[in-house]
C-alpha cells in the first residue's frame, strides 16, 4: 500500500459507508489504487528523524520532502497566503501615490512594513522565495511522472485480481452461457473504450473454462495533469521574462503634442528589473485631437462615453529627419490600444488643460501654456496649479484652484453642471513669493509648496479670488501682476508598456486550461470480468475501479453487466453480493 | 416597451422573486420539520435523495427499501412531506424564471442595451440567479434534493443585500467596459462562482454531517441524518469543483488578463481584484491537490473549499469596501463599480 491508505485521519475513505441513504456500492469509490505511478513517492518517508539519516539519505529525503504532494499543498496556500497582503497594502508599482499617503498616515508602522517589503510584495524575497521552491517542487514533481507515465502507457493493464467480490464495486451474476462466451463477449464489448488484456489470447478466448478479461481506459488524465503541470511551468517563466525585460510608463499629453519613445518623455515609469533603455523602440507619436460624446439629454445626461484621440505616428524617429519612416494614423480609443513593433499605446485618462498667461507687474510673461488640471470627481470639476517663476528672488507668482468646464451658480453657490467644457470658469487662489524652484529638490507639478509664498488679500483685507472666464484677464492685487484665461486644451493620459514574449504565457495558460480539462474530466478506470464454471452454470463477476476518486461506478457496472447479456436470453439479474 | 418600464418590470421581478424564494424556504422548512418526526428510513428515499443511485444495478433500492425496519409514518405526515417537498421545488423553479425575467429587463432598461453586468446590483442578481439555475440543472443528476433549503436561504440573503445595500440606478457601462471580453470574462466569473457556492454549500454540509458521525449520536431523525453519506457528499463537492475550476481558471487566468490588456495596457497588474481572484484560484488548486493527499482528504479538503467560497465572495463584494487603489474602474475618475465604503 502506498502511505496514503495507511493514514488514519483518512477521512471517508476507510470509514464504512454509514446511514440508510448509502447505497452499498457508493461507499469506497474514493479508495486509490495500490500504484506507485499515481502517487507521489514522499509521503512514505515522512516519520522518519533526519538525525538517523547519513548526509546522502538527508539530501535525498529532502528532495522527497521538497517534492511531496503534501509540500506542494503547503506551497500552494503559502502562495495564496504571502499574496494577501499586497490586495490589502497598497503596492508601490501598483498605485505609487496612494502608497505615499498610506505612508504618511501610519509613521510607525511604515518602518517595519517597509522591512518586510509590505509595499512591493510580488518584488519581495520572501515571495521570490515561495515562488522559486513551488517551481523545483513542480519539476522535481513532474519530471519523475513523465517518466513512470512514459514507461506505463504502452503495458498491457494488469491481470483481474483473484477475488474481484472483495472489491467495493462488484456485481455477480450466474449464467447458462459458457464461460468463454461470456467473456469474449466482454471483450468486444470492453475493446471499444479500453485498453484490453485477457487470460487467454483472443482465439483461445472462446473456449475458456475459467478466464478473466481487464479493460483500462482514461490513461490521458494522467497526460493531461502532466500538460497542466508544465504549462503552469511555461507560464511562470513566460511572466518572469514579461515583468523582467518590461516595462510600463505613464504620460499625460496635452492636445497637440507630441511624444517620442525615451526615458526622459515619461511622467511615470516602472521597468522590470532587467529592462535595457538601450532596446525601447524609436516611435514617436502626436496626438491631434481629443472627442468625447456627452450625453445631452435623458437621465444620464453629463455622462462622457466614446472617447477618440486621433493620432498620427511614426515606428522610427531616430537620427536624421529623412531617414524617419512615413507617418500613419491610427484612432486611438478605450479598449483599442495602438500597437508599434513590440510596444502599445493605451487611452485609459482624459481631463482639461486651462491655456493660462500670468505677468508680472512690469507686463514681463513669467508663464504661458496650457496646465493640466486634474480630475476630481466625474463631473471632471478639476485641480490644478500654476508655478511662474519670477525674474527676481521672492517674486514667484503662484496660483491653485478649481477648474469647472461648465460652471454655474445656483443659490450663489458655484457649481459644476457637466464634464463638457460648455462654460469653462477658472477659481484660483493667488500667491507670492519663493516657490522653492530653485533648491533642487524635485516638486510635483501638481502641488504647490507654500513654505515661502504669502496669499494675495484685496486691499481691504478680505479673500481675492482668481474668478476667471474664457478670454478674460484680471489683474492681481498689490500690483503683483496679472493673469489671463486665454481658452481650454483637452489632455489624454496614456499608458505606454511592453511586455516580451507575451504569448508564451498566452500559449502557457491555454495548454493548461487544455491539460486541466483532460485532467479533471477523463475518468481513469479499470473493469474486470471474470467467468467460472460453477454447479448450475456459469458464475460471472464484475468488478471497477475509479482512480480519480470522482466517479460513481454503479452505472458503469450495470452497463457492462447489461452488455453482457446476450439478447433477451433468460440471463438472471445481476445481484449484489456485499 | 421603455427602458423605464423595462427598469421597473426588472425590479418588480426582483421583488417577486424574493417573496417566491420566501416561500420555497417555508414550504422547505415545513418539509424538513415534517421529516424530523419521521425515521430515515422508513420514507421512501426519492423525497430525500432523488436518483443519485439511477442506473444502479436495481438490487440496490430493494435492498435498501426491505430493510427498513421502522414503523411507517402516518399517511397524513407522508402526504405532507411530499407535498411540499414538491411545492418548494416548484416554487424554486418559479422564483428562478422571475430571478431570470429581473436579470434580463435590467439589460433591456439601458441605453444601449447590455448584459446586466455594470455594477455591484447587477453582478449579484446575475451570480445568484446562476446559483439557482445551477442547483435547479443538477438536482437530478447528482440528488441534489437535500440542498434545497439551503439553496434558497443563500439566494433569498443574496437577493437582500442586492436590493438594500447595492442597488444603483441603470446607466450605461463605462467606456472600459464596453468589450466583448465583458461578456466572456465575466459570465464565466459568474458561472464559476455559481459552481463554487454550489460546491461550498455541499462541503460545508460534508463537515457538518462529518461531526454528527464522530459524535456517534448517529440520529435516525432530521436533516443531518438524511444527507447523501461523506463520501457521496465528497463526490458531488469534487464534481462541482472540477466543473467550476477550469471555469474560473478561463475565467480569471485567460479572458480576464486578454480584456485587461486591452484596456489597461498591462494584463497583470497585481490589481487587488486580480490578487483576490488568483488567491482564489490557487486555494482551489489546493483543494484539489488536498483531495489526492493522504491526510488532507475529506475534512481538510472541504474546509479548504470553504475558505475558497470565502474568498471567492470577499473578492465579489469585500474587496470594494476595502481597497482603495483597484482599478476596476475607468481611469477619469469615475468609478465603474459605483459602491463605496463611504
Ligand atoms: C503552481 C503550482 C501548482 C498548481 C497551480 C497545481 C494545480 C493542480 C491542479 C489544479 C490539480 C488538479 C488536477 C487533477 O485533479 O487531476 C493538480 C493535480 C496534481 N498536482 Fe498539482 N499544482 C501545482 C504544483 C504541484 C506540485 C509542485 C506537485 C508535486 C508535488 C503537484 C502534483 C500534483 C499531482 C500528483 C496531481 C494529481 C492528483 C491526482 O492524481 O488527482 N502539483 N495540481
Amino acid at each position: 500500500m502506498t502511505g496514503s491508505t495507511n493514514d488514519p485521519t483518512d477521512g471517508p475513505t476507510t470509514r464504512p459507508a454509514t446511514g440508510p441513504t448509502t447505497g452499498p456500492t457508493t461507499g469506497t469509490v474514493t479508495e486509490q489504487p495500490e500504484d506507485a505511478a499515481w502517487k507521489p513517492s514522499g509521503d512514505r518517508d515522512h516519520h522518519r528523524r533526519a538525525g538517523e539519516l547519513t548526509a546522502r539519505e538527508f539530501l535525498r529525503w529532502t528532495w522527497r520532502q521538497l517534492t511531496s504532494m503534501r509540500t506542494a499543498l503547503v506551497l500552494l496556500l503559502l502562495l495564496a497566503l504571502g499574496a494577501i497582503p499586497g490586495s490589502v497594502i497598497p503596492q508601490e508599482g501598483v498605485d505609487a501615490l496612494k502608497t505615499q499617503d498610506w505612508k504618511t498616515a501610519h509613521p510607525h508602522l511604515t518602518p517595519i512594513y517597509d522591512r518586510l517589503s509590505l509595499f512591493s510584495v510580488y518584488h519581495s524575497p520572501w515571495f521570490a522565495a515561495i515562488y522559486l521552491l513551488l517551481m523545483i517542487s513542480l519539476v522535481g514533481c513532474i519530471v519523475p511522472r513523465l517518466l513512470v507515465y512514459w514507461r506505463g502507457y504502452r503495458q498491457q493493464p494488469p491481470p483481474a485480481p483473484r477475488n474481484l467480490t472483495r472489491l467495493p464495486d462488484h456485481a455477480s451474476y450466474t449464467t447458462s452461457e459458457e464461460p468463454g462466451v461470456v467473456l469474449e463477449r466482454a471483450a468486444r464489448h470492453l475493446t471499444r473504450r479500453h485498453r484490453l488484456a485477457t487470460s487467454a489470447p483472443a482465439s483461445e478466448l472462446g473456449s475458456a473454462e475459467d478466464g478473466w478479461v481487464s479493460g483500462e481506459r482514461g490513461q490521458l488524465r494522467e497526460a493531461g495533469n502532466l500538460l497542466f503541470h508544465l504549462s503552469v511551468l511555461v507560464v511562470l517563466v513566460g511572466f518572469g521574462i514579461g515583468s523582467l525585460f518590461g516595462y510600463k510608463g505613464g504620460v499625460i499629453l496635452v492636445v497637440g503634442n507630441g511624444f517620442s519613445n525615451s526615458l526622459t518623455q515619461y511622467d511615470d515609469f516602472d521597468p522590470g528589473s532587467l529592462f535595457d533603455a538601450a532596446k525601447m523602440e524609436p516611435f514617436c507619436f502626436t496626438v491631434h485631437d481629443f472627442k468625447v460624446d456627452w450625453i445631452q439629454s435623458g437621465p444620464r445626461q453629463g455622462m462622457a462615453r466614446g472617447f477618440q484621440a486621433p493620432l498620427t505616428y511614426r515606428t522610427s524617429c531616430s537620427g536624421d529627419r529623412s531617414t524617419w519612416s512615413p507617418e500613419r494614423s491610427y484612432n486611438l480609443r478605450v479598449n483599442h490600444p495602438l500597437t508599434i513593433g513590440g510596444t502599445q499605446i493605451f487611452l485609459i485618462g482624459h481631463g482639461y488643460a486651462p491655456v493660462i498667461t500670468v505677468r508680472d507687474g512690469q507686463g514681463h510673461k513669467l508663464y504661458d501654456g496650457p496646465t493640466v488640471f486634474l480630475p476630481e470627481s466625474s463631473n471632471f470639476e478639476s485641480f490644478g496649479v500654476v508655478k511662474a517663476s519670477g525674474l527676481k528672488v521672492g517674486q514667484d507668482i503662484g496660483l491653485e484652484g478649481l477648474f469647472y468646464p461648465t460652471f454655474a451658480l445656483i443659490d450663489g453657490d458655484p457649481v459644476n453642471v457637466m464634464g463638457d467644457d460648455k462654460n469653462p470658469t477658472l477659481s484660483l487662489l493667488a500667491y507670492v513669493g519663493d516657490l522653492g524652484l530653485n533648491t533642487g529638490v524635485p516638486q510635483s507639478v501638481y502641488e504647490m509648496d507654500k513654505a515661502g509664498m504669502r496669499e494675495l488679500k484685496k486691499p481691504d483685507g478680505k479673500m481675492f479670488r482668481v474668478d476667471l472666464q474664457r478670454h478674460e484677464t484680471i489683474q492681481l492685487p498689490d500690483g503683483a501682476g496679472s493673469v489671463t484665461f486665454h481658452g481650454v486644451k483637452h489632455w489624454t493620459r496614456l499608458q505606454i508598456s511592453r511586455t516580451p514574449d507575451v504569448w508564451l504565457t498566452l500559449l502557457g495558460v491555454v495548454l493548461a486550461l487544455i491539460g486541466l480539462l483532460g485532467s479533471l474530466f477523463i475518468r481513469p478506470r479499470r473493469v474486470w470480468v471474470r467467468a467460472r464454471r460453477s454447479d448450475g452454470g456459469t458464475l460471472v463477476e464484475v468488478a471497477a475501479l475509479d482512480r480519480s476518486g470522482g466517479g460513481d461506478l454503479a452505472p458503469v457496472l450495470s452497463t457492462v453487466v447489461d452488455s453482457l447479456r446476450p439478447g433477451d436470453d433468460a440471463a438472471e439479474r445481476p445481484k449484489e453480493l456485499a | 416597451m421603455t427602458d423605464l418600464q423595462w427598469e421597473h418590470l426588472s425590479n418588480q421581478a426582483i421583488g417577486a422573486a424574493g417573496v417566491v424564494y420566501f416561500l420555497a424556504l417555508l414550504a422547505h422548512l415545513i418539509e424538513w420539520s415534517a421529516l424530523r418526526t419521521v425515521p430515515v428510513a422508513a420514507v421512501a428515499r426519492t423525497v430525500v435523495r432523488a436518483p443519485a443511485t439511477a442506473g444502479a444495478p436495481p438490487a440496490q433500492d430493494g435492498t435498501v427499501t426491505a430493510s427498513s425496519a421502522a414503523a411507517p409514518p402516518q399517511e397524513s405526515t407522508r402526504f405532507r412531506i411530499e407535498m411540499f417537498g414538491r411545492l418548494a421545488l416548484m416554487l424554486t423553479v418559479i422564483a428562478c424564471a422571475a430571478h431570470l425575467v429581473a436579470v434580463v429587463s435590467r439589460g433591456l432598461a439601458a441605453d444601449p442595451n447590455r448584459v446586466p453586468w455594470g455594477n455591484m446590483y447587477e453582478f449579484t442578481i446575475t451570480g445568484s440567479f446562476v446559483v439557482t439555475a445551477g442547483y435547479l440543472l443538477l438536482r437530478k443528476r447528482y440528488g441534489l434534493a437535500w440542498m434545497g433549503p439551503i439553496v434558497t436561504a443563500i439566494v433569498l440573503v443574496l437577493l437582500m443585500v442586492a436590493v438594500l445595500w447595492l442597488y444603483s440606478p441603470i446607466e450605461p457601462l463605462t467606456e472600459a467596459l464596453n468589450s466583448p471580453w465583458l461578456v466572456i470574462h465575466v459570465m464565466s466569473a459568474m458561472v464559476a462562482t455559481g459552481a463554487f457556492t454550489l460546491g461550498g454549500i455541499t462541503s460545508a454540509l460534508y463537515l457538518v454531517r462529518a461531526r454528527a458521525e464522530k459524535r456517534e449520536t448517529e440520529a435516525d431523525h432530521g436533516y443531518v441524518a438524511r444527507l447523501p453519506s461523506l463520501a457521496t457528499l465528497d463526490r458531488v463537492s469534487y464534481r462541482i469543483h472540477a466543473f467550476g475550476f477550469p471555469v474560473w481558471t478561463f475565467a480569471v487566468l485567460i479572458s480576464g488578463p486578454i480584456w485587461a490588456h486591452q484596456a489597461w495596457s498591462s494584463y497583470w497588474n497585481w490589481d487587488p481584484k486580480e490578487v483576490c481572484a488568483f488567491i482564489t484560484w490557487v486555494v482551489y488548486a489546493a483543494y484539489l491537490h488536498a483531495r489526492a493527499t493522504a491526510g488532507w482528504r475529506g475534512r481538510n479538503a472541504a474546509i479548504l473549499a470553504l475558505i475558497g467560497v470565502a474568498t471567492l465572495w470577499f473578492n465579489f463584494i469585500g474587496i470594494n469596501y476595502f481597497s482603495t487603489t483597484s482599478q476596476h474602474s475607468y481611469a477619469s475618475g469615475a468609478p465603474a463599480v459605483s459602491l463605496r465604503a463611504h
